[in-house]
């Protein structure tokens, strides 16, 4: 933000932390002029029901499988992200879903599908908070979940969770900026998604948690579009 | 419930060297105390002279600082069952739980077990025998002062105790209700209990109730005796004002007969009065204004020795009665007579009287 | 407004389709916070009424502690609760955090407090005369001890009902020690919160106005109760 503040000192910026389900919800409602988030499928629909003007790839970044950390030799560690799920939902290993209708929780449910396994019984939980939250109960209970990479590395040395599937392409995250069509400040709205997907703040992200963690965190991919 | 008139006096409680102390001081000092059997005595004495904790201590319900109590001999104490059942008391205010009139008459005797059967029954006496058989069902909340005290008294009588104390049992009503509540008592007070206890601040609550006055000041017991006996020869200075012999002359002694003494008043009069003292000494006169006899001056003397000429200074009418100051040569005489007696005599201020006043109703204290 | 009402509508019809979904998480909020009360009330009246009638040095220190019982912030509970419970925390190997053993605990910690100062309160108003008459009636300590608390009982069934209303109605401490399981403790307050955030706002109505509705009857109870209180005397008569 104060980057953008610096090209643009005209607007001022509030950020609304929710999940992407529901930014797309209160940008419908009119209650937000710009939306950054990473629910392909919900985006799809917005753009479709005409909410939003313009939509654009900002960077993408990637869901992990995390289970606990005590669990070297899992049966289940496989290198698809597919047949990890459906070897857990057989094992009966406990799991924890965000539950609450959010991009990860979206992704996760494609995810079961794809695997061709079925959420439910009694190894399956539905927490419905926020992704902290549910890592912190997955790490207390010994589960396993869905997480984005960015918040179990921001989190990882208070858990007791280690990743058990990563980088199938299926666990990709695309995070996209749309402005929204019916927005209070369309000016400000289209001037910070050209702001970000411009070269100049694309190189921000992909330097972004190098220092603390040792990788970016995220990939810059506007161009790519 | 009536006392057997065969019954012998029997010493029920005995209180010996009795002290209790709060923040210090000695609120209660009493050497020895008894009740007894067919007996309503009274503990008499003004507003925090100790004899509600005095009270206490004796139904133990405070345990004493120094001393013992003691019940048909053996010490008195509230986990002691048959004393628990024998020594009831009825506090000042009259402190009834939430519920009907019943539900707190009953209070004791569930206490106590009482089969429901006998419950009831106790409970419709004592209903009865004080009148309040119309309120039985009513909640607490909706009685009057009067009424509250009359199933304050009916809850601790239906527990037929041995020895009964009551704590100031008239003092939170107004003027009618007491009047009628006095009168009731006396009848009531009588069957109650085998031995009565009666707390009051009210001497003449006392000397209509009770068969033996205690007088009770600071903590002691200044005079014991019956109603007679401290009405008429008050032991102490401060237990003739107390019971209405208020208005006091100062003088000297000057001769000591056998059993009464002649005073000089600093105004001058002479005196005959009972009472000890020594020649020379400073003494003070205690009178009750009732006894103080006004005849006109032609009228013929009585045998009181007391005899002075003066004229009526002051009339306060009180009702029927009226409070006369009569001037006699520096001397303030107070008078009280009827109104009768005032028109009888024609007294107006100013007229000429003559007051006399019996030895006997002349109480001489040393200063 | 027309969103508004439209909502309300719907949560009605929920409700009173027996929507499976509602009235579990209703039955789960009764259970928690009705034990949770309950077991306040086992420790908080003897608390109370012994902190109301013992005197003894630094007695009104502890008053001072129980009454700020009456203004615990329930996520600061739900804090200490949490991490007393967590598998690095004394009680770990209990292993009720995330199950209704941890909300119950969380909101009796909440519960005790409340009904231990509203029964301080409440034993205090009593004169303790009264207890002295009933042992002149020969009643023994404790039967007067008791007659003391009877006498005391429409405070207290008022402090019942407000520790009640306060613990079914917090969502602080539920939610950090229970985590909002599908389930297993989802209650109306959690429920709440993550309905709205789905944007289903009929459920979520529909939750709101059930727990409007208990916070109405335990208001309801305690202003009657309030206005039971000692009526007029009858005046004059003997």
């Amino acid at each position: 933000m104060p980057a953008f503040r610096e090209v643009h000192p005209e607007y001022r910026v509030r950020v609304i932390a929710v999940g992407s389900g529901e930014a797309l919800r209160l940008a419908a409602r009119g209650d937000a002029d710009v939306v950054l988030s990473h629910s392909p499928r919900a985006e799809e629909e917005f753009m479709a029901a005409g909410y939003g003007e313009t939509r654009r790839q900002v960077m993408f970044n990637d869901f992990v499988i995390v289970g606990p950390s005590d669990d070297d030799a899992s049966p289940c560690r496989r290198l698809d992200v597919a047949s990890t799920l459906a070897c857990l939902a057989e094992s009966g290993a406990l799991f924890i879903s965000r539950g609450d209708d959010s991009g990860t929780h979206a992704r996760e449910r494609l995810l079961w599908t794809t695997a061709g396994a079925q959420p439910e019984g009694d190894w399956y939980l539905e927490a419905g908070q926020g992704m902290g939250a549910v890592l912190m109960m997955a790490s207390e209970k010994g589960a396993y979940t869905l997480s984005d990479r960015g918040t179990y590395l921001s989190m990882r040395e208070r858990l007791r969770l280690r990743v058990l599937v990563e980088g199938d392409p299926r666990l990709r995250n695309q995070y996209a900026v749309i402005a929204v069509r019916y927005a209070s400040n369309l000016e400000g709205a289209r001037a910070f998604a050209e702001w970000i997907t411009a070269p100049s703040a694309q190189a921000l992200i992909g330097k972004f948690g190098v220092e603390r963690f040792g990788r970016p965190l995220f990939s810059p991919n506007a161009a790519a579009q | 419930m009536d006392v057997l008139p065969e019954s012998p006096v029997e010493s029920l409680l005995r209180g010996e060297g009795l002290v209790r102390v709060y923040d210090g001081r000695r609120v209660v000092d009493v050497d020895s105390i008894e009740v007894r059997t067919g007996e309503v005595l009274a503990l008499l004495g003004p507003n925090g002279a100790g004899k509600s904790t005095l009270m206490r201590l004796l139904a133990a319900l405070e345990p004493p600082d120094a001393g013992r109590v003691l019940y048909r001999g053996r010490e008195a104490r509230r986990s002691d069952p048959e004393f628990r059942s024998a020594a009831v008391a009825v506090l000042q205010k009259s402190y009834l739980w939430r519920g009907t009139v019943v539900q707190n008459l009953e209070f004791g005797l569930k206490v106590r077990r009482v089969s429901a059967p006998v419950r009831r029954e106790r409970v419709r006496a004592v209903l009865e025998a004080l009148q309040i058989a119309h309120l039985a069902e009513a909640p607490v909340d909706t009685l009057s002062g009067g009424e509250a005290q009359r199933v304050a008294l009916a809850r601790a009588l239906a527990l037929e105790p041995e020895i009964l104390f009551l704590d100031e049992p008239t003092a939170d009503l107004d003027v009618t209700v007491r009047r009628i509540w006095l009168a009731d008592l006396e009848r009531i007070v009588r069957q109650a209990a085998p031995a009565i206890v009666l707390i009051t601040h009210d001497p003449g609550e006392a000397f209509a109730l009770a068969d033996r006055v205690a007088v009770i000041e600071d903590g002691r017991i200044v005079q014991e005796g019956t109603p007679p006996d401290i009405f008429e020869a008050p032991a102490t200075q401060f237990v003739a004002s107390f019971t209405g012999a208020e208005f006091m002359l100062d003088g000297e002694v000057t001769e000591a007969r056998e059993a009464t003494l002649m005073v000089r008043l600093d105004s001058g009069q002479a005196l005959e009065a009972a009472g000890q003292g020594e020649v020379g000494g400073r003494v003070r006169v205690a009178y009750r204004p009732e006894d103080v006899i006004i005849g006109l001056p032609s009228s013929s003397t009585t045998s009181a020795r007391n005899r002075f000429a003066g004229k009526v200074a002051r009339l306060h009418p009180q009702g029927g009665l009226v409070r006369t100051r009569l001037e006699i040569d520096g001397l303030n005489l107070e008078v009280l007579i009827t109104r009768h007696a005032l028109e009888e005599l024609g007294l107006a201020v100013g007229v000429p009287v003559v007051a006399q006043m019996k030895a006997t109703a002349l109480h001489v204290f040393p200063v | 407004m027309d969103v508004f009402l439209d909502a309300i509508r719907q949560a009605v019809q929920l409700l009173l389709s027996g929507d499976p979904y509602l009235w579990q998480i209703i039955g789960r909020s009764l259970q928690v916070s009705g034990l949770a009360v309950l077991l306040g009330l086992l420790a908080g009246i003897p608390l109370g009424t012994w902190l109301g009638l013992a005197r003894f040095p630094g007695r009104g220190v502890a008053v001072a502690l129980v009454n700020t019982g009456l203004a615990l912030p329930p996520v600061v509970v739900g804090l200490f609760v949490y991490v007393i419970l967590s598998r690095q925390g004394p009680l770990g190997s209990l292993g009720w955090l995330y199950t209704p053993s941890a909300m119950v605990s969380a909101q009796f910690v909440l519960a005790a407090p409340y009904v231990a100062a509203i029964t301080l309160a409440a034993v205090q108003s009593v004169p303790p005369e009264l207890r002295l008459q009933a042992r002149a009636l020969g009643a023994s300590r404790w039967q007067a001890l008791l007659l003391h608390l009877r006498e005391a009982r429409l405070s207290l069934m008022a402090a019942v009902a407000a520790g009640f209303g306060a613990v079914i109605s917090e969502v602080g401490a539920v939610i950090m020690v229970g985590g909002n399981v599908h389930g297993e403790t989802r209650v109306i307050t959690t429920a709440i919160v993550l309905e709205t955030r789905r944007g289903q706002f009929a459920t979520a109505m529909a939750l709101g106005l059930i727990l409007l509705a208990i916070a109405f009857t335990a208001n309801a109870f305690i202003t009657r109760v309030q206005q039971a209180q000692p009526r007029r005397r009858r005046p004059l008569t003997s």
